[in-house]
């Protein structure tokens, strides 16, 4: 069936590129699709599933879902290790990051150097790192031998309860903050000196004017940075993994090393799922307080 | 009064960052003491000699060649793959026109919300129906089909203005030629910058090669590391060795092409997290 004026309308615009887009966008958009898209629905539907590796799989709706928030007493301690982990890592991540790099920018001289050697444990990556803490923060270690030295009790870093996640924290914040503080020194040398230089004319010391002129204009990239570290926050895994596998008594355990540990140690593909989808929940919600959030303290207008 | 303040100010910067880079000092001091004064002198810098035997020691039990060869290998095609299938379809979405077009780029967005785990299951299963585990394809293909570097080239592209393409496509010029000799030439920064985050991605991936590797023929420098290390875990001075020789390479990589990177960072904020 033609539509004549829906023709002629069609006409009217420029000629549409379809064939050559399909030529541009094949390659990657075959790759999506099977790599990206379709695995990512797939998912949604194996959370819906009793889905061992092998044997049959049973379609049980919910029931993942209800069993990890109702039954699962394991889930929500792993729930909240994931939350401290976040809201530490993020928050010693972004005060360190942000100071380090007011310093390094008030610095006349050898600011790159400073600022290379703080981003340079972001190249080592966080398996090395993790490594190097292990052996740091070992019973025989350089900490602990400073710690009796100086006569305090040395703690049992990644074996105690009440230490291991410490000391996660301690090996992501000391790999990670560089990246943020690149961000920030970015940042703060684009704030313009003719507004700082106003605010300092008008009778503002050196600390009212960071904090009411310099932070204000940096704060869409402040918020930025804080979203994308609290995502990939969530998103931990190897520090764990490499040093205590979730340990001792789960205090380190958190929720993608326990969604693998369901999928390749347990092989309950279904109930591993159904945890990662429980992962992007909490970064949407996350995310989207956030989002909400903004108006109160980003300013936009500069 | 005011250079005083700087001097001071240098020197204390000074002495934090040289706190903050005392583990890896720690870990080459370890790496070089015998392997018996490990334990006994922790404080101390030096041991009795320098020990090169634990980089012998680590060599012979890490198969290091291979871990870097399989790393590099991994990195580059990871970028070739991702720069060059991201440049095209992003031109796609940034000039050509045809229908669904938005709709088709908002989901490629809206992958971008979706952590990694979640495609992790499903793609592991495919990965065995193809038969790729334990494979080159398996370390490269996947990672390269994620929405980011589509999404960030667009952007690139949208920046340089129509009129030049115009003029050239009233020369004569084709799609592809415009593609190849005028939006590519002119994003040199963008792709520069989605090049480097792609590698270092690739070489700090942990996640995924654990995931599809289980012969040391396909492992990468990370997991060759955490390999040694359940083996060798309290050899300290070995390990510790195996640790400043697998950091080597990327802090070579680092010094290379610092400046692209911390530009892109900065401009960003995104890639290579």
């Amino acid at each position: 069936m033609s539509v004549p004026e829906k023709k002629a309308g069609f006409k009217r615009k420029r000629k549409s590129d379809f064939g050559v887009a399909l030529v541009f966008l094949a390659p990657n958009l075959i790759g999506f699709l099977i790599f990206t898209m379709i695995p990512m629905a797939f998912s949604l539907v194996m959370s819906l599933y009793d889905w061992p590796l092998t044997g049959e799989h049973t379609f049980i709706g919910l029931g993942n879902f209800v069993k990890l928030f109702t039954e699962d007493v394991l889930f929500w301690k792993i729930m909240k290790n994931t939350l401290v982990y976040v809201v530490a890592y993020v928050a010693f991540n972004v005060l360190i990051a942000m100071g380090m790099a007011v310093w390094i920018t008030s610095l006349k001289k050898a600011n790159e150097f400073f600022r290379s050697a703080f981003f340079l444990p972001m190249m080592i990556g966080i398996v090395s790192s993790t490594m190097i803490f292990k052996w740091i923060l070992s019973d025989a270690g350089l900490v602990n031998s400073l710690i009796r030295f100086f006569g305090g009790e040395a703690p049992n870093w990644f074996g105690s309860t009440s230490t291991a996640m410490v000391a996660v924290v301690i090996v992501s914040v000391w790999q990670g903050f560089g990246y943020n503080m690149v961000i920030f020194i970015s940042g703060l040398l684009g704030v313009s000196q003719s507004v700082q230089e106003a605010a300092k004319i008008d009778g503002a010391n050196a600390v009212q004017t960071f904090f009411r002129v310099t932070l204000p204009c940096m704060s869409p990239s402040i918020f930025f940075a804080v979203v994308m570290t609290v995502i990939s926050s969530f998103q931990v895994f190897d520090q764990t993994f490499v040093s205590t596998m979730g340990g001792p008594n789960n205090e380190t355990n958190t929720l993608v090393l326990y969604l693998y540990n369901n999928a390749f140690k347990y092989q309950r593909l279904g109930y591993a799922s159904a945890i990662a989808w429980v992962l992007f929940f909490c970064i949407l919600i996350v995310t989207a307080f956030l989002m909400k959030q903004q108006k109160h303290f980003v300013n936009y207008e500069s | 009064m005011r250079r005083k303040k700087q001097i001071v100010s240098i020197v204390l910067i000074t002495l934090v960052t040289v706190l903050f880079l005392i583990p890896l000092a720690y870990m080459i001091s370890t790496s070089l003491k015998p392997k018996a004064e490990v334990l006994q002198n922790t404080t101390a810098l030096f041991g009795s000699y320098f020990a090169v035997e634990n980089y012998v020691r680590a060599w012979n039990a890490f198969p290091f060649g291979r871990y870097l060869f399989n790393s590099i290998f991994v990195g580059v095609a990871t970028t070739a793959v991702t720069v060059v299938t991201s440049a095209m379809a992003a031109y796609a979405f940034a000039r050509l026109k045809f229908r669904g077009r938005d709709k088709l780029f908002f989901a490629y967005l809206a992958t971008l919300m979706v952590p990694l785990q979640v495609t992790i299951i499903p793609l592991y299963m495919i990965l065995r129906m193809l038969g790729w585990h334990n494979s080159y394809a398996a370390l490269i293909i996947p990672p390269s089909f994620t929405a980011f570097g589509v999404f960030m080239l667009r952007q690139f592209f949208l920046s340089i203005p129509v009129e030049i393409e115009e003029a050239a496509k009233i020369d004569g010029c084709s799609r592809f030629g415009i593609f190849t000799r005028i939006i590519l030439p002119m994003s040199k920064p963008g792709l520069a910058s989605l090049a480097i985050f792609t590698f270092v991605n690739s070489w700090k991936s942990f996640f995924w090669p654990l995931i599809v590797t289980s012969t040391d023929a396909y492992k990468t420098l990370p997991l060759g590391l955490y390999m040694f290390s359940g083996q060798y875990g309290t050899d300290w001075s070995a390990l510790m060795a195996a640790t400043t020789i697998s950091i080597l390479p990327g802090i070579v990589f680092y010094v290379v092409f610092q400046k692209g990177l911390v530009q892109g960072i900065a401009l960003t904020g995104m890639g290579g997290r």
